[in-house]
């Protein structure tokens, strides 16, 4: 079975600092594969590859059997790349229902359509409320983004994500500055996926991380020092040297 | 949904415009009726950059340039008629139905040209372009001595509209307060529509439309042409209105009042436009009849509007708790 996601020798230096460095490493369908890393170890630059925004100097990423190093980032999003931001990026003067609408409507094709109206349009607003429930935020499908609460948003980015139907979900840090009682929440959602979305998560959080994932890769300098499962990753000297220290 | 302060609002924006002509012999006559007519013709223009400026979050600065350019259509058109002199083998014309269309497609062509140019770059570099573009073609009009030059190009008289001559003042407002109502109602319309969501999502957060899948440019573009054709209908309105077109038309000074127009009667608002048009003129009235440095009490205050109104006049009109 194809790999959804294969990263082979990917590189990318700003300068001197090599941010990324010769990283290979596959995640599988359906797999929860998280990876950590200290401050600076560059999972932000590797997401930013994987997603589009930033262009590699050397290796390759495969999406689903395809080379999708050249792609710009709508064509990647459209062929099934879904992603949340680390730093909430939504329409801030939107509803929350509008900012789900605007994923489906973009999954739909097109979008010159000139005189109907978007926001009666029950194609796009059921799979919206739809992915809104997923989340737990039924509720709050009319209020604008800016009206809303951190761990709102963060849970609305994750809706924009699952309203695209993606076949790979990148998830830059879902839990990054939420208190304890939303992380569990959230940490609850994103469980509720296994099985249905192949998932690739980046995050600080480690008893999220242990919670969630199927396999960790440790990101360190740029450069991958080992993947494996939870266990295997807790127990390796090298991991515990680098970066969990006491923590685990 | 309810009546709200806004919607009202509306109507009575509605509804004054609608009374102009039969209150003007009250108030003063052809000139009040004359004046009403700039304000529909500049808000037409106005709500058009509003398309670009609010909606699509594109800082055009350059916007003049296809006011003016539906102007010299209109200029052009009649000159060569009134002169028997055929442009590309045809004769000009002095009809409407066929000079305002193609007006709109003259801008809307140019805006086409410098929207797929200027649409590649962002922030500054793309409110320099637009006003680059828009200089390039004032000083093209400037040396064509041909069609004028920097004196400009008379009119002989306003175009026929579907025949008929149209010298009576109230039926010229008619028209231009239809051609308002138009865009208006398309502009309604567009914002609303998934393109218009498309839109008004990008100039929220590109990023964010990125990563759900969309490609920007082509909806900016296509804003960009359609604002440009409403710009070059009021343009050639506005030619009619003065029979008279010139290079200052399209100059950058006419494209800051648009801005001006724009933010201070409220951005991304169907009416706002129209308020910013109707504050701009009175505003001028009434200062250049006390000062000929009447912009130095002006500047200030569309300041003042700016810090402490930034959604505009229109702004101020809404309820507490209102979006």
């Amino acid at each position: 079975m194809t790999a959804a996601l294969t990263l082979t020798g990917l590189t990318k230096s700003f300068g001197a600092l090599r941010a990324t460095d010769n990283v290979t490493l596959s995640v599988e369908a359906n797999e929860r594969h998280a990876i950590i890393g200290p401050n600076g170890a560059g999972k932000s630059t590797l997401i930013g590859q994987i997603t589009g925004e930033i262009r590699p100097d050397a290796g390759r990423i495969a999406f689903f059997g395809a080379d999708i190093t050249g792609w710009s980032v709508p064509k990647r999003a459209l062929a099934g790349l879904g992603r949340s931001f680390q730093i909430t990026q939504l329409c801030a003067d939107f509803s929350a229902l509008d900012n789900v609408a605007l994923a489906v409507q973009a999954q739909q094709g097109h979008s010159w359509r000139f005189l109907r109206a978007a926001q009666s349009d029950a194609s796009l607003r059921a799979p919206a409320m739809e992915a809104l429930a997923r989340v737990g935020l039924a509720a709050r499908a009319q209020t604008r983004v800016d009206a809303l609460s951190h761990g709102e948003r963060r849970q609305l980015e994750l809706a924009a994500a699952l309203a695209m139907n993606p076949r790979l979900l990148v998830l830059d840090e879902p839990m990054a500055g939420m208190g304890p009682q939303e992380s569990e929440r959230m940490i609850g959602i994103l469980q509720a996926l296994r099985g249905k979305v192949t998932m690739l998560l980046v995050e600080h959080d480690m008893d999220a991380v242990f919670a969630l994932a199927d396999r960790i890769s440790v990101l360190v300098n740029g450069a991958l020092l080992t993947t494996g499962d939870p266990a295997a990753v807790r127990s390796d000297p090298a991991v515990r040297a680098a970066y969990l220290g006491g923590e685990a | 949904m309810g009546l709200n302060r806004q919607t009202l609002a509306g109507l009575i924006v509605i509804a004054c415009l609608m009374a102009v002509p039969f209150a003007a012999p009250l108030l003063g006559g052809n000139y009040v009726v004359t004046l009403a007519t700039r304000v529909v013709i500049l808000a037409i223009a106005a709500s058009s950059l509003d398309l670009l400026l609010g909606r699509g979050g594109l800082v055009s600065f350059g916007h003049a340039a296809y006011f003016g350019l539906g102007g010299y259509v209109v200029g052009i058109a009649g000159f060569h008629l009134a002169n028997d002199v055929p442009i590309f083998g045809w004769a000009g014309s002095n009809e409407a139905l066929v000079v305002w269309p193609l007006a709109m497609l003259v801008s809307g062509f140019a805006a086409l040209i410098i929207g797929a140019l200027s649409l590649r770059t962002a922030g500054v570099y793309f409110i320099m372009i637009t006003l680059a573009f828009a200089q390039m073609i004032y000083f093209v009009f400037v040396a064509l001595k041909y069609y004028g030059g920097d004196d400009g190009l008379s009119l002989s008289a306003r175009n026929l509209f579907a025949g008929e001559r149209v010298t009576n003042p109230a039926t010229f407002y008619w028209i231009s307060l239809g051609a308002l109502g138009l865009c208006l109602l398309v502009q309604w319309r567009l914002v609303a529509s998934r393109f218009g969501m498309a839109l008004r999502g990008a100039a929220s957060s590109e990023r964010r439309m990125a990563a759900l899948g969309f490609s920007v440019y082509g909806y900016r573009l296509a804003a960009f042409v359609i604002a440009g054709m409403m710009a070059g209908l009021a343009g050639a309105l506005w030619a009619n209105l003065n029979r008279f077109v010139s290079p200052d038309m399209m100059g950058w000074v006419r494209s800051g009042q648009f801005m001006v127009m724009v933010i201070m009667g409220g951005v991304s608002s169907l009416f706002g436009p129209i308020i910013g048009a109707a504050a701009f003129l009175l505003i001028e009235i009434a200062l250049s009849g006390r000062t000929e440095h009447w912009q130095v009490i002006f500047g200030p205050f569309v300041l003042l509007v700016a810090l402490f109104a930034p959604r505009g006049i229109w702004g101020l009109i809404r309820a507490k708790g209102e979006p």
